[in-house]
């Protein structure tokens, strides 16, 4: 549907903005990472909130992990994670190798160190769900390939 | 897949392809969400940026611009909309087909000044403001500001400079949203010396 344009569009303007006002401040690449992740935090707890209103409770931490790859991907990001793994011991990565924020952008090496930036706010969005579904987590991104990147997610034991 | 639209307005018809709306509506809901609170997002870390809310409303249309200035792009990939003839179809397209297609409403086209040059969206609900309320501290915080700025940018693409700003705004009191529209003037299109 024709939002998800209007959504990567602010997106980029968000990412835009967040690092212009940090070449004026004279801020560092990673308090804007920490900004835009903030940020994505903040709408993955609302997001989570409307999204399972009325859905059952969960069972596991599985269970929450399997929701997130399925249904909150794709209903944020048009499909489903392409890959779970996990040690069952509270690391879980998620792999989406054509990952919809990253896809407009050429493949190759060219713009690899850019690709993070195009992460953090979608980091936060699963870190936001995560905290309104009862799970503390830490989740970082990384690319080697693009569009393919990988979702780290360490669940914090409370 | 596309659905043909016939509209007929004032004894002339027009044909609008619309993009096909999916079944699954609430998907389509839960990503105007997502645009929702990204964007109220945006506006709190502005608020914080910025000390005061001119600023603030001048940052937002600066950036609607910039995205009006790519969104037309799309719009025209994804509609079949052919050239505007004159302003009114212009006001016809932005309201029935644009935001239809990217915020899921159609607001109402009215007040057209009598040189046919200025008129009024009025929207009864606006997506942006959903789950919004304003604090007393931000009176001359523009919300919906964005809005101004893409229109603008995008109406610029199209060689159309013209003036976006919100007469009404249901989030400072009134029962409905109205931006008003002006058009200034058609930009010619610079040629670079030596083509023909």
């Amino acid at each position: 549907m024709a939002d998800e344009a209007l959504f990567q569009f602010l997106h980029n303007e968000l990412i835009q903005y967040v690092y212009k006002s940090a070449e004026q401040g004279e801020m560092e690449n990673g308090r804007c990472i920490t900004r835009l992740e903030n940020m994505g935090f903040r709408v993955g707890q609302g997001l989570i909130e409307r999204f399972t209103k009325d859905t059952a409770r969960f069972k596991d931490e599985l269970d929450v992990m399997k929701f997130i790859c399925k249904d909150f991907w794709t209903s944020v990001f048009k499909k489903q994670i392409d890959n779970l793994r996990t040690n069952h011991q509270g690391i879980y990565v998620l792999q989406d190798n054509k990952f919809r924020l990253l896809a407009q952008m050429s493949g190759g090496k060219q713009y690899l160190e850019h690709a993070p930036k195009y992460l953090a706010f979608s980091c936060g969005l699963v870190r936001g769900g995560l905290s309104n579904l009862g799970v503390k987590s830490i989740v970082t991104a990384e690319v080697s390939t693009m569009p393919a990147c990988k979702f780290q997610i360490m669940i914090q034991k409370m | 897949m596309s659905r043909q639209g016939n509209r007929g307005t004032e004894g002339k018809k027009m044909l609008w392809y619309l993009p096909f709306i999916s079944p699954s509506a609430s998907m389509h809901l839960m990503n105007s969400e997502l645009f929702t609170l990204t964007y109220g997002a945006l506006v709190t870390q502005l608020c914080k940026d910025y000390e005061n809310d001119e600023e603030v409303n001048k940052q937002l249309d600066k950036m609607g611009y910039n995205m009006g200035v790519r969104l037309i792009e799309d719009f025209l990939a994804r509609s079949s909309v052919g050239r505007c003839h004159d302003f009114r179809e212009t006001a016809d397209v932005i309201a029935k087909v644009a935001f239809k297609m990217y915020l899921g409403i159609t607001p109402s086209v009215t007040n057209w000044s009598p040189a046919g040059d200025e008129f009024s969206l009025i929207l009864e609900s606006n997506p942006l403001v959903d789950f919004v309320e304003l604090p007393d501290n931000h009176n001359g915080l523009i919300y919906s500001n964005l809005l101004c700025g893409v229109l603008r940018g995008a109406l610029e693409m199209v060689q159309m400079a013209v003036d976006v700003k919100f007469a009404q705004d249901t989030l400072r009191g009134d029962n409905v949203t109205e931006i008003r529209m002006k058009f200034i003037k058609r930009i010619e299109e610079n040629i670079p010396v030596g083509d023909e």
